[in-house]
């Protein structure tokens, strides 16, 4: 196999070519303050707006609940914290679930420094929201519900349409981090009830920095940053028109076709599946199996740790993930595996690969071999395993 | 993130293997963190390590640093192994991220944890040597599916 395959799209995606010509005249020939009341600033403007357009038309919002912000980390954070104080009136409980991504996680423990109570919804074994834990989790003081789209990790689509009308009937604003799910799932936010939906341009190939938080009209959301008018006075600060630009130009490659990419995404995701799971013992598909996203595969191996398979694989080219403790930058793997049940050792031996409409089957064969060598060596080095085969032999 | 040698005894490990009927057998770690380390001696009358080989559950800082500890002592006597300690192996190895120093503490034990298991069987005493921390393997019952 020539050069690398990419099976890490979940981090992030190659920016299209397009997007990168889309956002190119913002730079140095319509380079003008979008404030600004000349022709220059205004070809600023007009990009925005075409943007904003663009996002408000594939979520069935209307443009102007659309505030960009620069990226998905930031949507989060301003949903949560900002939502929590202007509804602090009425209350100060919020209900997210346990395998929220760190941006909406670690805003909770913020706001429960800051007297919020937050319950942690628990997810059952194919990572899904446990709604009945939910019904019996909403209090009179409920403010917020915060449940993401789809999980970063395993892929589990959360049963959004379910949980927004919950919130509607309770009156309880419904916040969804939609960062893996934008994109690569069609999202109404009318048909799904969602007041608050956070997205990130580089998860659909547009570009880094740059995201957006859609707030229902009507919502009291407060500035989060304080400054300029723009946003409608609640994000100051200078456009970033070229990113904007381009993530436009990215929502509608993303929207053209996506029942298609859905589909052909979906086929490769179910391949690649198949063959490992045939062809590689002691494995285990973590995540649902259907209600998941059309590019997430994710394994656990047993006997092995994630992060020597990723220095394996990177070895021969391929880009992939783990959400092992040496990956995560502490000694506890993935927060999500553990909410799923799945025991610590276990959870150190795991593989995410993303793959996209690009991805080809070769790559994919390629892949298969790739991981099925790499487990088998690092088998052969694991004293788990040797006890394991020493215990088979002795049955 | 890593340095050159530890790509190199990651990629090409010395010593990976088992010994039968070896002299002395340690394990240490622990699963749950994510690093199991297994060392096998082989030593002679005269208390010289013959052979050493290693299994290793873990990172790629964790097999690297057992590859290198294993390097480390081959040949020397097993008072001469005592100074093969956790800095030795990381300075051998052109350094570690600080994440990752506890591997190189696990190679330290596990070679104490080895060179235990000698002295118990054969009724010596190493200078310096304490008796290494419990196997701390946990019997978590496992009610994960798994694909056969």
């Amino acid at each position: 196999m020539d050069g690398i395959v990419y099976l890490d799209n979940a981090a992030t995606t190659k920016t299209a070519p397009q997007v990168v010509e889309a956002m190119l005249p913002y730079f140095s020939e319509h380079y003008g303050n979008a404030s600004s009341i000349y022709g220059l600033g205004q070809e600023s403007q007009k990009a925005i707006d075409q943007a904003r357009e663009r996002i408000g038309v594939s979520l069935n919002a209307a443009p102007e609940e659309i505030y960009f912000t620069a990226g998905g980390t930031e949507a989060d954070n301003w949903a949560l914290i900002a939502a929590a104080e202007a509804y602090e009136a009425k209350g100060k409980h919020i209900i997210t679930s346990c395998i929220e991504h760190h941006a909406v996680l670690h805003t909770c423990r913020y706001l429960e420094r800051r007297g919020y109570e937050v319950t942690y919804l628990p997810v059952k074994e194919n990572g899904m929201v446990d709604l009945e834990a939910l019904k019996q989790a909403v209090r009179p003081d409920t403010i917020l519900i915060s449940v993401m789209f789809a999980n970063n990790e395993i892929g589990t689509i959360q049963p959004i349409e379910e949980i927004g009308r919950l919130a509607k009937e309770k009156g309880i604003l419904f916040h969804t981090d939609a960062v893996q799910a934008y994109g690569h799932l069609p999202i109404d936010v009318q048909a799904l009830s969602i007041d608050l939906l956070s997205a990130s341009g580089h998860k659909l190939q547009g570009p880094k920095g740059i995201g957006f938080l859609y707030i229902r009209k009507g919502v009291k959301i407060r500035a989060f940053l304080h400054g300029g008018a723009q946003e409608r006075k609640r994000r100051a600060g200078t456009e970033n028109v070229p990113a904007i630009a381009g993530l436009g130009t990215a929502v509608q490659r993303a929207f053209t076709g996506l029942t298609e990419r859905m589909e052909k995404e979906s086929r490769l995701r179910d391949y690649l599946i198949r063959r490992i799971e045939e062809e590689i013992p002691y494995c285990r598909l973590n995540g649902d199996r259907t209600e998941r996203l059309p590019g997430n595969v994710h394994f656990c191996f047993r006997f092995i740790e994630g992060e020597s398979l990723l220095m394996l694989l990177d070895g021969k080219g391929i880009c992939a993930s783990s959400g092992s403790a040496c990956t995560s930058g502490s000694l506890d793997p993935s927060h999500v595996l553990l909410a799923i049940g799945l025991p610590h050792e276990i959870a150190h031996g795991s593989l995410r690969l993303t793959l996209n409409q690009e991805n080809t089957v070769e790559e994919l064969d390629y892949t298969v071999e790739a991981v099925r060598e790499a487990v088998e060596r690092l088998r052969g080095m694991s004293p788990l395993y040797e006890d394991f085969v020493k215990q088979e032999k002795l049955k | 993130m890593y340095s050159e040698k530890v790509m190199d005894h990651f990629t090409n490990p010395r010593n990976m293997g088992e010994i039968e009927a070896a002299s002395g057998v340690g394990t240490v770690g622990n699963a749950k963190c994510g690093d199991i380390m297994r060392i096998y001696l082989d030593i002679d009358e005269n208390h010289v390590i013959r052979d050493c080989k290693f299994k290793t559950f873990g990172c790629g800082a964790a097999v690297a640093t057992s590859s290198m500890a294993t390097e480390l002592v081959k040949g020397k006597t097993v008072e001469e192994a005592m100074a093969v300690t956790n800095q030795a192996v990381m300075e051998a190895l052109d350094g570690l991220p600080p994440v990752k120093v506890h591997c190189s503490l696990l190679a330290e034990e596990a070679i104490h944890a080895a060179l235990w298991d000698y002295a118990q069987k054969n009724g010596i005493e190493i200078k310096g040597l304490k008796e290494p921390k419990k196997d701390i393997h946990e019997d978590e019952e496992e009610e994960t599916d798994w694909q056969a």
